[in-house]
């Protein structure tokens, strides 16, 4: 029972990301060069998949548990700005600005999480309502309060320690991020596939009123989960705004569709129920090294998003076929 | 008779303007199996929600031995010794036959924060679950719920309401999707439920069943209690034109159930 197979690995939720995985090195090794896996090129892939993976989990547990959020958009720049406004601009200290980032992560999270759970209006619109309304929010709060959407924060207002924890290059290029990626995706994978909480979760996705009636707080769930989306939006651009010094309105929105493609890639079912903390790691490593695999190779950088495109429905189709395999498996003798 | 583990007084139940259920008193003992019975819409299954707190009744009063009770949700009223088999769903397709089976009360090993759900546990003890209930064919507690037929899915459900039900078992049509030997099965654990001292509510559209097992009969009509009716009280075509809200129905009934009686009272060969 407990010997490798290679059917028992075709229907865990995360085997289509490690095909995928599989083939977007083979193909980069290929056409590009194996510079891209020594540690200059590495750190490329691994700096996006890290600032990408932080959101794109609790974005995928999110999907599991039957919900979306794509407010994420915009609660990274407006974690940035929360900590560049406090700490930059006003020189309160640092710590003070990253409460108050990780703080109005956990209001907006608060906000979806309740709307969501006390009306009847589908994730996806609450929280592009709060995608717009947090964007605009710290747009008019930055240029009201600094004068400029742009606001500096220097290493000496963040302070060596902030520095050090959140917004340092190690070994040269890999930023520090990369080590709180690990760590989450450790702690995660540990609650999601160790401990009862996890259960809840793929219940919850499966079946949310049965879940309900089985006595599960769905509801509590719900809003802890929004939460954890949007804190760690914030906890991503309180960090890029340490490391790069100055934070910024712009970067975000493309982590609404980074993250979904990520965790799809990943082999979570969109309809909620099924996937994996694994999965999308490796989903989110996969895409990060063809967005950044591009430039190792002579192709035009466009060319990316077509492989994106097709890797994108590749997997949905492949998830579908190892679903339904993981479906009608039945245990012969062995 | 002893004090009733659970009982109704006056409970209404309604959503908005709708009205389903009025003033349903009812009070069910240790050891007893209460039939409810009805047509459809007859708010059935609202009243088994409002007792396993899935609904909190809009007026009137829930008592457990005696004692006013109120359960805020589903979790409550579980903790309080009310188990129940919901009608529709209870399974999720794509969990595995063990977590499905303890959802909501995981078995685990290790201290917080680094509780461990125990699979092997859950595993074992559902399959040895479902096993004694005559589904033999299951025996791989990692198996996902959506690759097991309708009927092995409701056993599964009913064999984790017996499995968590200290003191009251509600199963809301849990024969509807059985077939014949299954049925059976089921009417053997409600009956080995009643001898352990469990109360019982049955939900069924079958006369046979009903009469097979209850003690005791309640009758909803249009969510009122129409009639209220021990055993042998009432005659079996009284019973089912009551079941179908007061019309007469009992010469086609009669001849269908006659039918299934006969495929029933034979002893399954487990
Ligand atoms: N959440 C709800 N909101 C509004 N009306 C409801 C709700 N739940 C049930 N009803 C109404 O209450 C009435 C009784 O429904 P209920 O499900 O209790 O019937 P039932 O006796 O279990 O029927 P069946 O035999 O078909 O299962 C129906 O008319 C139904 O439309
Ligand atoms: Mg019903």
């Amino acid at each position: 029972m407990n010997t490798f197979s290679f059917s028992d690995l075709l229907r865990r939720p995360e085997s289509g990301a490690v095909l995928g995985l599989l083939f977007v090195l083979v193909f980069f090794v290929i056409f590009g060069s194996v510079e891209f896996l020594k540690p200059a090129g590495a750190a490329s892939w691994l700096n996006v998949a890290a600032n990408l993976g932080i959101v794109a989990i609790p974005v995928g547990l999110l999907m599991i548990s039957g919900e979306l959020d794509i407010s994420i958009g915009a609660m990274i720049p407006a974690g940035a700005l929360t900590v560049g406004i406090i700490s930059g601009q006003f020189g309160l200290p640092i710590w003070v600005g990253i409460a108050g980032a990780l703080g109005l992560g956990v209001i907006v999270g608060l906000i979806n999480g309740l709307l969501v759970v006390n009306t009847a209006v589908p994730s996806l619109i609450v929280t592009l309502g709060t995608l717009f309304a947090v964007q605009g929010l710290a747009l008019g709060f930055s240029v009201l309060l600094t004068g400029t959407t742009s606001v500096a924060l220097s290493p000496a207002e963040s302070g060596a320690i902030a520095k050090a924890l959140f917004g340092q290059f190690i070994g040269g290029g890999f930023q520090v991020t990369i080590f709180w990626w690990l760590l989450f995706t450790a702690v995660y994978v540990f609650y999601v596939h160790y401990s009862p909480f996890g259960n809840w979760l793929f219940a919850m996705g499966g079946d949310r009123v049965s879940a309900r009636n089985a006595g599960i707080p769905t509801d509590k769930l719900t809003i802890t989960l929004f939460v954890l989306s949007s804190v760690s939006a914030a906890f991503v651009g309180m960090c890029q705004a340490i490391l790069f010094n100055v934070a910024q309105v712009s970067a975000g929105m493309t982590f609404i569709f980074n993250s979904i493609i990520s965790v799809v890639v990943g082999g979570v079912l969109l309809t909620g129920g099924f996937g994996s903390v694994i999965g999308i790691f490796l989903g989110t490593i996969t895409f990060a090294i063809v967005n950044q695999g591009i430039y190792f190779t002579s192709f035009d950088r466009n060319w990316s998003s077509l492989i994106i495109g097709a890797m994108l429905l590749l997997a949905v189709l492949m998830n579908n076929t190892f679903r339904i395999m993981a479906l009608t498996y039945s245990p012969k003798k062995k | 008779m002893t004090a009733a583990i659970l009982e109704l007084r006056n409970v209404n139940k309604s959503f908005g303007p709708i009205d389903v259920l009025h003033d349903i008193s009812l009070k069910v003992h240790a050891g007893e199996v209460l039939c409810l019975l009805g047509d459809n819409g007859a708010g059935k299954s609202t009243l088994i929600k409002t007792l396993a707190g899935v609904y909190q009744p809009t007026s009137g009063e829930l008592l457990m031995d005696g004692q006013p009770v109120s359960f805020e949700g589903p979790r409550e009223a579980q903790k309080a010794g009310i188990s129940t088999v919901h009608q529709f769903g209870g399974t999720f397709p794509l969990m595995s036959i063990g977590r499905s089976f303890f959802i909501g009360a995981e078995p685990t090993k290790g201290f917080w924060p680094f509780k461990i759900y125990d699979r092997n546990k859950a595993n074992e003890i559902a399959v040895k679950a479902v096993q004694e209930f005559g589904i033999t064919r299951i025996d791989d507690g990692d198996r996902l719920i959506g690759g097991l037929s309708g009927g092995e899915r409701q056993s599964l459900a009913i064999a984790r309401a017996v499995h968590f039900g200290a003191r009251v078992l509600i199963l809301d049509e849990p024969t509807a999707a059985l077939g014949v030997k299954q049925a059976s099965h089921v009417l053997r654990i409600v009956l080995e439920a009643r001898k352990r001292g469990i109360a019982v509510i049955f939900i069924t559209h079958q006369v046979t069943h009903a009469m097979a097992v209850g003690d005791h009969f309640a009758v909803l009509i249009r969510g009122a209690v129409a009639a209220n009716f021990r055993k042998g009280e009432k005659s079996r075509e009284e019973i089912t034109d009551l079941m179908a809200g007061g019309e007469a129905m009992a010469a086609l009934e009669a001849a269908i159930s006659s039918h299934s009686l006969a495929s029933e009272t034979n002893p399954p060969a487990a």
